[in-house]
């Protein structure tokens, strides 16, 4: 096989898609504010529903349910563990831009590790337009979660 | 000048296909040579689209080049000679599905023809086309009948059809293999059924309905019967007459042809009746201020400046077909498809949709890896120049019932060799270790 299908279905891609992080959606504790959002990909039937849980302008935790392909599964559980580490609204946010950009950008622009961490993974990802919506999917589902918290 | 639509590997009607003879054809379809991914491309997909023959895609060039022009009007020279290309190309696919060529209406595509039948009877339930037209009207409580196995073009417009008119939507289902549950059939069919609806062969199962059966029960009951011949026309003989449908809709992109083009076939009596769809120039008699005259079918249903091109395209792809002969490419395709499921089904983890080998169908098969998701399956054959289709093929109603969202999907045509089919079960079979499922 080649390496573009390699560097796509990377382990840590492969690991995350069957043991999946952060499955099973939360109940917003007494003080903290819930938003949620629900995304479909009516191409390949991918779906999710994605719930930002907010505790002032922390990020408190991300949940979801979903079903779908392994990219769109381990996309949301990296999202789940990147989070988990209680970043502001902002900082979310900027997250999920520099995700987009790098996953847009057809393998010009490389993904920052610094930044990205584990989702830096993801950049196989530019090489195949047609899979960028099902990185984006639960990425897509959490900053509108989020603005849905507001 | 001539348009070349002989394939270069005419043979006897009483010989088979081989492998030998797809390789000859194969040189025709300037695509199939490619590389994709730095593999051989292997295309298996040809039951969403079908790849042209050279002679096909020249017919269409030709025609811009020496004869372009509105057909149907005007008195110059070049206007009679698309006119002629354009009626001839009529004439070509009226003989290949055994109907008049008045009994043949140029669409864009099936979906178009569906939608055609449907907006046209919309407008007889309104009271468009007065007397004659009335058999075609529905009131509420009349029911149109589909089936489970519908593809979402020949279920969308009935939905709608039903929304408009207050008539009811019932649908025939299908049991575990996917095989239309006939003994209710002759029950959800009754008195109040004014329309029957369903595939001649599915585009998920590949499985083939049993036409002769339900048009009898339609019948029986007066209802019209529509037959959608999208995965059948391609790839088996179709006489209309034999198979005595009132409607029938293919489209020409799977069967060799352009985009751009699909076909309505109508028994002349009725689409003489009908009131038209699409109105404007081209399908009238007399226009005042206050209303207009249509002319009679197939003119009344094709109105404004209409796909030359791709009607004298199609009539070449057609020609291809017969000359190779439909007997043929079925028999070809049947062994295909036998291949392609009874080799998926020995695969660990495979379960092919539908009926298992040994049970006729067309040479296509829908299959679900357990553990992988058939958009990951679909990556990973593309890595290997496979082309397939995956997704819910425009069926989600009966990958629902299937306790599926989407499936992979691999349809073969006359130009697929057993290589093809074997190189595909070989990849299929890596697909759960690549992925790491045990």
């Amino acid at each position: 096989m080649s390496a573009e299908l390699q560097q796509l279905y990377q382990q840590i891609i492969l690991d995350h898609s069957k043991s999946r992080h952060g499955e099973g959606l939360k109940e917003a504790a007494e003080g903290t504010v819930a938003g949620q959002s629900h995304q479909y990909n009516p191409t390949c039937g991918d779906e999710i529903t994605l719930r930002v849980i907010r505790n002032g302008d922390t990020i408190a935790a991300v949940s979801w349910e979903g079903d779908g392909c392994s990219i769109s599964m381990a996309a949301a559980s990296v999202l789940t563990d990147m989070v988990g580490d209680g970043l502001s609204q902002t900082e979310l946010l900027g997250l999920i831009d520099n995700f987009r950009e790098v996953l847009r950008s057809r393998g010009t622009v490389e993904a920052d590790e610094e930044v990205l961490g584990d989702a830096a993974a993801f950049s196989g990802v530019s090489r195949y337009p047609a899979r960028v919506k099902c990185a984006m999917l639960a990425w897509v589902a959490a900053e509108e979660a989020m603005l849905a918290s507001r | 000048m001539s348009v070349v639509s002989t394939p270069t590997t005419l043979k006897p009607a009483d010989l088979a296909i081989d492998n030998q003879e797809v390789r000859r054809i194969r040189n025709d379809f300037p695509i199939l040579s490619q590389q994709v991914n730095d593999r051989e491309l292997v295309y298996l997909d040809s039951g969403a689209t079908s790849q042209n023959p050279l002679s096909v895609i020249e017919a269409e060039q030709e025609f811009y080049e020496q004869r372009n022009a509105a057909v149907h009007r005007g008195a110059h020279t070049l206007a009679v000679a698309a006119t002629d290309v354009y009626e001839d190309a009529r004439e070509t696919v009226a003989r290949f599905v055994g109907a008049a060529s008045n009994e043949i209406v140029w669409t864009a595509n099936a979906t178009e023809g569906l939608n055609l039948l449907t907006y046209s009877f919309s407008n007889a339930s309104a009271g468009r086309g007065g007397e004659p037209a009335r058999r075609f009207a529905l009131n509420p409580g009349d029911e149109i009948v589909v089936t489970e196995l519908e593809h979402h073009a020949n279920l969308i417009p009935w939905q709608e059809l039903a929304f408009r008119t207050g008539a009811v939507l019932r649908y025939i289902p299908v049991d575990d293999d996917g095989g239309l549950k006939m003994d209710e059939a002759a029950s959800i069919i009754n008195p109040a059924t004014k329309i029957v609806s369903f595939t001649h062969a599915s585009n998920v199962l590949g499985s083939i309905t049993p036409v002769a059966e339900l048009t009898e029960l339609a019948h029986k009951h007066g209802a019209l019967v529509v037959l959608d011949g999208c995965q059948s026309v391609p790839h088996m003989p179709v006489d209309v007459k034999v198979l005595d449908v009132d409607f029938l809709v293919f489209s020409g992109h799977k069967m060799l042809g352009p985009t751009g083009i699909g076909v309505l076939y109508g028994k002349a009596e009725l689409l003489d009746s009908m009131p038209p769809f699409l109105t404007g120039g081209s399908m009238i008699t007399k226009v005042t201020m206050d209303g207009a005259e249509y002319l009679p079918s197939p003119t009344r249903f094709e109105a404004g400046t209409q796909q030359v091109s791709q009607a004298a395209a199609l009539a070449v792809a057609v020609n291809y077909l017969v000359e190779t002969g439909m007997e043929r490419v079925a028999d070809w395709e049947a062994q295909l498809g036998q291949r392609l499921v009874s080799g998926l089904q020995q695969i660990n983890g495979i379960s092919v949709l539908g009926p298992p080998a040994g049970i006729e169908r067309i040479g296509l098969a829908a299959f679900d890896v357990d553990g992988v998701h058939a958009h990951d399956v679909g990556q990973f054959l593309d890595d290997r120049g496979i082309a397939v289709r995956v997704g819910h093929h425009c069926a989600q109603p009966l990958h629902r019932r299937l306790g599926l969202t989407a499936s992979t999907r691999a349809s073969t045509y006359l130009y697929n060799t057993t290589d093809d089919v074997d190189f595909l079960l070989e990849a299929v079979a890596g697909v759960r270790p690549f992925f790491g499922v045990k």
